[in-house]
């Protein structure tokens, strides 16, 4: 098995550690630079996880949390794309975690004190596996907007939030995706944070009429890209065959 | 610029227990499966046991309680080949009171070239892009394995403390004894 290392990170991509609009990161962003190492198997090599380690219902936040016979409360949605990596080849059976608030904004945590109410039938939490051509999928409702003590008059816009597995551990991601047309994503310093307008547009969902079900459910597509391959001599060979 | 970028990272947010260690954030199972990680031993290992236990401190030396903590280590023979009885992959959760969080695992066997050693990753609220740094065993010869030599000076902040039965480890996100992170 070849096990070609991943192309650098492009940090100028992502959002720099230290963000002064984002109050967090002031004691939490490191000072030094990180130091760029080459690759070794830790860093190739990543867990693994199988569809039996998944519950019939993780990838149904609407059912999951639901007495049996209710729903979770809100605008029900699909939530649907696919994992890909930057070489534009599918990433197959690697675990997609997902979590966010129900529909009034409010997070089931013992943390969050927000006064908006908890929905007794929705937990927040789901996850699923990739598909062979990468695709993934779940239902879920539209999160609500909240508040966040940032030191201003500050919202989240409605967002989910996603974590990823990939091949190897340098793979993993954390990120999380917006609605399209949502205001607030212009204005939460969260994701201001990112530099590039056009790396931010890839974190913002679109709605897809295609997979909208009538009388049912909305679908908004969201593909999610994991660091790709370094193409070497050897690999190009095997291809060339 | 092409279509296939990595997705921009963003950060795990005070929340990510819901997602990913449903059991700290108070959150029941219900219709879900179970949790994943937190348990790396099942049954009688052939190698050697140990706790280890990660403190992540912040620019005012305040433990982070809000994070999330992965490592992913060889096995006792310095193998990534998952068996029956050792996950080489284990998730806690900073306790959300104390910030500790304990890993009770094996402890690694070297692979070529380098040192015994975890890779730890941190995700946290303020954290844009998770952190990757790794831990080293006092009690093993490091002065060869190349990540400890391109730390230089600061490597030190890569080595654990000895704690019977285990190890502690203290992460700081800044300071003057700034843990080493990597870009890998």
């Amino acid at each position: 098995m070849t096990k070609n290392p991943f192309s650098p990170r492009d940090l100028q991509w992502h959002p720099p550690a230290l963000h002064h609009d984002y109050r967090s990161t002031h004691l939490r962003a490191p000072q030094h630079k990180l130091l760029h190492m080459p690759q070794t198997e830790t860093e190739l090599t990543g867990p693994t996880f199988g569809q039996n380690d998944l519950g019939p219902l993780d990838d149904d936040l609407i059912l999951n949390y639901a007495t049996d016979g209710q729903m979770a409360q809100g605008p029900r949605i699909i939530v649907h794309g696919k994992l890909l990596d930057e070489n534009g080849r599918a990433v197959a059976g690697k675990l997609i975690e997902v979590w966010q608030a129900n529909a009034s904004g409010r997070y089931r945590h013992v943390n969050d004190g927000y006064l908006a109410p908890l929905d007794d039938n929705f937990g927040g939490c789901g996850r699923c596996l990739s598909g062979a051509d990468g695709s993934y999928s779940f239902r879920t409702i539209l999160p609500g907007p909240y508040p966040w003590p940032n030191g201003g008059n500050d919202w989240r816009p409605a967002h989910i939030h996603f974590s990823v597995f990939g091949d190897g551990f340098a793979q993993r991601l954390i990120t999380q995706m917006y609605f399209e047309g949502d205001p607030h994503i212009k204005l939460c310093p969260i994701v201001q944070s990112i530099p590039d307008e056009t790396a931010i547009d890839r974190l913002v969902a679109r709605l897809d009429m295609d997979k909208t079900i009538p009388m049912d459910i909305r679908a908004y597509r969201f593909d999610i890209v994991l660091r790709g391959r370094n193409a070497t001599l050897f690999e190009n060979q095997m291809e060339g065959r | 610029m092409s279509d296939f970028k990595e997705s921009p990272s963003q950060t795990a947010g005070p929340y990510v227990h819901i997602g990913c260690a449903p059991q700290t954030a108070g959150l029941e199972q219900r219709g879900m499966g179970a949790p994943f990680g937190h348990k790396m031993i099942a049954g009688v290992t052939p190698g050697h046991e140990m706790t280890l236990d990660i403190t992540v401190l912040d620019g005012e030396g305040a433990p982070v309680k809000d994070a999330l903590i992965e490592i992913w280590q060889a096995g006792p023979e310095g193998s990534y080949a998952p068996t029956a009885q050792f996950s080489n992959w284990g998730r806690q959760a900073a306790d959300l009171t104390t910030g500790q969080a304990r890993f009770q695992t094996l402890k690694p066997g070297a692979l070529k070239g380098q040192a015994p050693h975890v890779l730890v990753w941190i995700a946290a609220r303020g954290i844009n892009l998770a952190l990757t740094s790794r831990i080293y065993f006092p009690d093993e010869n490091n002065a060869s394995d190349p990540f400890m030599i391109a730390a230089g000076d600061r490597a030190e902040t890569l080595v654990a403390a000895k704690a019977e039965p285990g190890y502690t480890h203290v992460i700081r996100l800044q300071g003057p004894k700034e843990t080493v992170f990597f870009d890998v």
